[in-house]
């Protein structure tokens, strides 16, 4: 992680120190099977940049958006895997991980223009939904602590709304389809869910109709106009005079 | 968890937040907004601009003899990775109508756009598609649908907003476009916040005098990248794209248009030729290039390649002498540093305070103002310190909830409670530390309101844009912008393929910029554009081997590359 060099100060009390130097206690990580000791302190992704990696796949928001970065990790004497996402997950001593930065996926091509927001929907376009074993590994491994077997039930019922807004934070790592025995895709269908609630079961906004109906009249124009031949003056005056909502 | 040493601060807070919360409940501001001259004197003596060392002169291309930020001007002087000679333009790997730089929400919505008026696009994205700054938005996008605003007043806070450096044309367009804008994502699907009525949530950004910041919770970004994403994808016989494969140089063609671009396999190494009727630069912005070593909000692939490549091929820049600081990066946890705290934040209730839980500035000033502000409170004694040295201000959000009702903060900001909670840090129980951080490129290259610039079949938009927001832009103005310009250019390249003919293609700008560089004078090892930081550390750096051959490794490579300075 890079610093803000404004930010930084010299002084330093003794209780400074003492924390500054747990920032920079270090621990043993096997990036692919390779031990490296970075600082204890480090996300995942730190940590592999430290050990001297150029990053390309693997790395894209480095802020938990995008998804790019989703890890998979043992921690010494524990049988289980844990995952993550790299840019936030922060390093423990033993942790032995790597990242899965891509996973084959098959995205299904389909006009939302010609789609019905129901189950019928959901299983013409990834019909591997129903193979849903309902053994929540999906869930379990979401690193963003999202319930996706849920909604992924929810799209079995035709239940666009839940999809929606149980999916609502995927950030599509793919992780949940990478462990999922019965193959499923769920971040895409989590897609599929959101966009059909937009285009199909929205709420109406009767004032965005008009004010695009307006614009498209012309209603605007006159004052754009004016607005845009007033002198730096007296577009200044009317910048400070304007009233707040 | 908060360590024990900003106790005593936090408890200030806690001590004050009765009293503020009793001003929020009132009409009216917190705290005194400032008037023009205390906005002055704010920024002269604060704003990282205003640095006498933020500046320098370029000694070469398009905007010569014009003071520049100074990371930026040394980008522009450096060496192409292209050496035109061995390059054979002749048989290029693809040829396509409309070439698109950069997969995030310009290029998107431009591709869109031109498939809809039958063009044919081939998009060629850095990273995967949607690794943009555009997936990581989540304050919202400002568009003037509420019954108690106008396009026109929207026209004027952005104007404002700008301290009147913008231009007037991409303001107008900007803000008529709006409306149609969230219209237009809907129909795509695209979740806005709606209350019951079904009329569009709206709240208060940075500068907006009517309440116009719409949203998808807080990930607004995220839902319309991947909205726009899968219906790129869903049109796989009018829009191509290739991930990991980053535009290095733009082609021209012998008539002066602009006709193509050399790019760079970043899995094979191998450098792919595309020809096009008209190109696209939608590149995003320049937050990885760190200016002043700040730490940056942005994506890991946004290092201002757009310009570098514009700039060599002749296109002139716009206030490139301005850059946009987030006044709410955070500060603590060190892990996320940098990390962005939506302004929404402050728009639904949150305020700044200093270490003795104090509000010291109104807290939507314009992005510039209330960062000043911030710097200024820090360098005066009243910020809170960290252990690893940085200094920040308290952002207190548990008035939210306070003001809003209960639950409010975890419906509106699951993912900025999400990335606190990993920390134990509770944003509905406690503040945040905050201090500004590198966020936004406010300049770019200059466009008129069609996307075109000095260059024939060369078209711009999005971050990578100047004149749009002038020298400073408002919150929710950006996600709009890539929307309405996105557009624009997907519109206005259709128009221009359709009737332009490219003649034999040539690289001579390039040997013509390096010539222009040695008679500058100008010794230097950079070689640009950037493509991606590079954050290993440097004695890893200096033992790494050659690889055979003498061929340099590629990682090696990255040694020429701008690096953080701290
Ligand atoms: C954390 C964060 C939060 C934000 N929040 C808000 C907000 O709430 N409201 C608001 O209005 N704005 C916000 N912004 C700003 C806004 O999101 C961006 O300005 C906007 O998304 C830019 O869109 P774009 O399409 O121009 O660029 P991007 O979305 O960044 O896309 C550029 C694309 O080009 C690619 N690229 C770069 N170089 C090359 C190359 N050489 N060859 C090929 N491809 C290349 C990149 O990889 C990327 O995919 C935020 C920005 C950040 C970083
Ligand atoms: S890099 Fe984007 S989620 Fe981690």
């Amino acid at each position: 992680m890079s610093s803000g060099k404004n930010a930084k100060s010299k002084n330093k009390s003794t209780a400074k120190k003492a924390e500054e130097d747990a920032a920079f206690r270090l621990v043993t990580v096997y990036i692919m099977g390779k031990p490296y000791k970075v600082p204890a302190e480090a996300t995942i992704m730190g940590a592999i940049e430290y050990a001297g990696q150029q990053i390309i796949r693997g790395a894209g928001c480095r802020e938990g958006f995008c998804g790019a970065c989703g890890a998979i990790f043992r921690l010494p004497g524990d049988y289980k895997i844990y995952s993550g996402l790299a840019c936030t997950t922060v390093v423990q001593e033993g942790m032995t991980l790597t990242q899965i930065p891509a996973f084959p996926v098959q995205k299904a091509v389909y006009d939302l223009e010609k789609l019905e927001p129901n189950a019928a929907t959901f299983q013409k376009v990834y019909p591997v939904v129903f193979r849903c074993v309902s053994c929540n590994t999906c869930t379990k491994v979401c690193p963003q602590g999202l319930q996706v077997m849920d909604y992924v039930n929810a799209a079995m019922r035709g239940d666009v709304e839940a999809v929606m807004d149980l999916s609502f934070d995927c950030v599509c790592c793919g992780l949940c389809a990478m462990r999922c025995p019965a193959e499923i895709v769920q971040h895409k269908v989590g897609i599929l869910g959101k966009r059909l609630y937009g285009r199909y079961l929205r709420k109406h906004s009767p004032e965005l109709a008009e004010r695009v109906k307006q614009i498209e009249a012309g209603v605007f124009d006159k004052e754009f106009s004016q607005l845009m031949a007033m002198s730096k003056e007296k577009l200044k005056k009317a910048y400070y005079d304007r009233d707040m909502e | 968890m908060y360590p024990e040493y900003m106790a005593q601060s936090l408890k200030k807070v806690v001590q004050t937040r009765a009293k503020r919360l009793e001003l929020a409940r009132k009409k009216g501001p917190v705290f005194a907004p400032m008037n023009a001259d205390q906005r002055q004197q704010a920024l002269d003596k604060y704003h990282p601009d205003y640095k006498s060392d933020s500046k320098q002169k370029v000694n070469v291309g398009p905007n010569k003899g014009e003071a520049l930020t100074t990371e930026v001007a040394k980008i522009l002087e450096s060496h192409s990775w292209v050496d035109p000679e061995k390059i054979d333009l002749d048989n290029p790997h693809h040829e396509t109508d409309l070439l698109i730089i950069g997969g995030g929400g310009a290029g998107c919505n431009a591709a869109i756009t031109a498939m809809k008026q039958g063009v044919k696009s081939f998009i060629i994205t850095k990273l995967r598609m949607g690794d943009a700054n555009t997936m990581m938005s989540q304050g919202g996008m400002q568009a003037a649908v509420s019954t108690t605003d106008t396009p026109t007043r929207h026209y004027l806070d952005a104007i404002g907003g700008g301290h009147f450096t913008n231009k007037p044309e991409l303001v107008r367009a900007l803000t008529e476009d709006g409306p149609g804008v969230v219209k237009w994502l809907e129909d795509l699907g695209v979740i806005w916040d709606k209350h019951e009525d079904g009329s569009i949530q709206v709240l208060h950004g940075g500068g907006t005098s009517r309440k116009r910041m719409i949203s998808c919770r807080d990930y607004t970004g995220a839902i319309i990248m991947r909205t726009l994403m899968d219906e790129v994808k869903n049109h796989p016989g009018m829009i191509t794209y290739r991930e990991f494969l980053p535009a290095l140089e733009l082609i021209m063609d012998v008539n002066g248009k602009c006709a193509g671009a050399v790019c760079y396999s970043l899995d094979t190494e191998q450098f792919h030729i595309i020809k096009a009727k008209a190109v696209l630069v939608a590149t995003g912005g320049f937050g990885r290039l760190h200016i002043r070593g700040f730490a940056t909000t942005n994506h890991y692939g946004a290092t201002g390649d757009g310009l570098v490549m514009a700039y060599r091929a002749g296109a002139k820049l716009m206030y490139m002498d301005s850059v946009q600081y987030h006044p709410t990066g955070a500060v603590f946890p060190e892990q996320i540093a940098g990390f962005l705290i939506t302004e929404k934040i402050r728009g639904a209730g949150g305020q700044p305070v200093n270490k003795d839980g104090e509000l010291f500035v109104f807290p939507r000033e314009p992005r510039d103002i209330e960062s000043s502000a911030f710097i200024k409170e820090c360098e005066t004694g009243m910020g809170v310190k960290t252990a690893s040295g940085r200094d920040g201000v308290w952002l207190d959000s548990p008035l939210i909830d306070q003001i809003h009702g209960e639950g409010y903060t975890m419906k509106q900001f699951p993912a900025m409670h999400r990335q606190f909670i990993k920390y134990s840090i509770d944003i509905i129980k406690d503040p945040m530390l905050v201090y500004p951080s590198l966020h936004y490129q406010n300049g770019g290259i200059e466009i008129n309101d069609k996307c075109e610039t000095g260059i024939e079949g060369l078209f711009v938009a999005g971050e990578a844009t100047g004149g749009v927001h002038g020298r400073n832009r408002l919150m929710g103005n950006s996600v709009l912008d890539y929307n309405v310009f996105g557009r624009r250019a997907g519109q206005y390249t259709s128009e221009y393929v359709k009737k332009a003919k490219t003649g034999k293609l040539t690289l001579k700008h390039i040997d013509a910029h390096e010539k222009e560089m040695d008679k500058a004078g100008i010794y230097t090892d950079l070689v640009t554009p950037v493509i991606l930081p590079s954050y290993t550390p440097e004695d890893v750096k200096i033992r790494r081997l050659a690889r055979s051959g003498n061929a340099l490794a590629r990682h090696e490579m990255l040694k020429t590359r701008v690096r953080p300075s701290g």
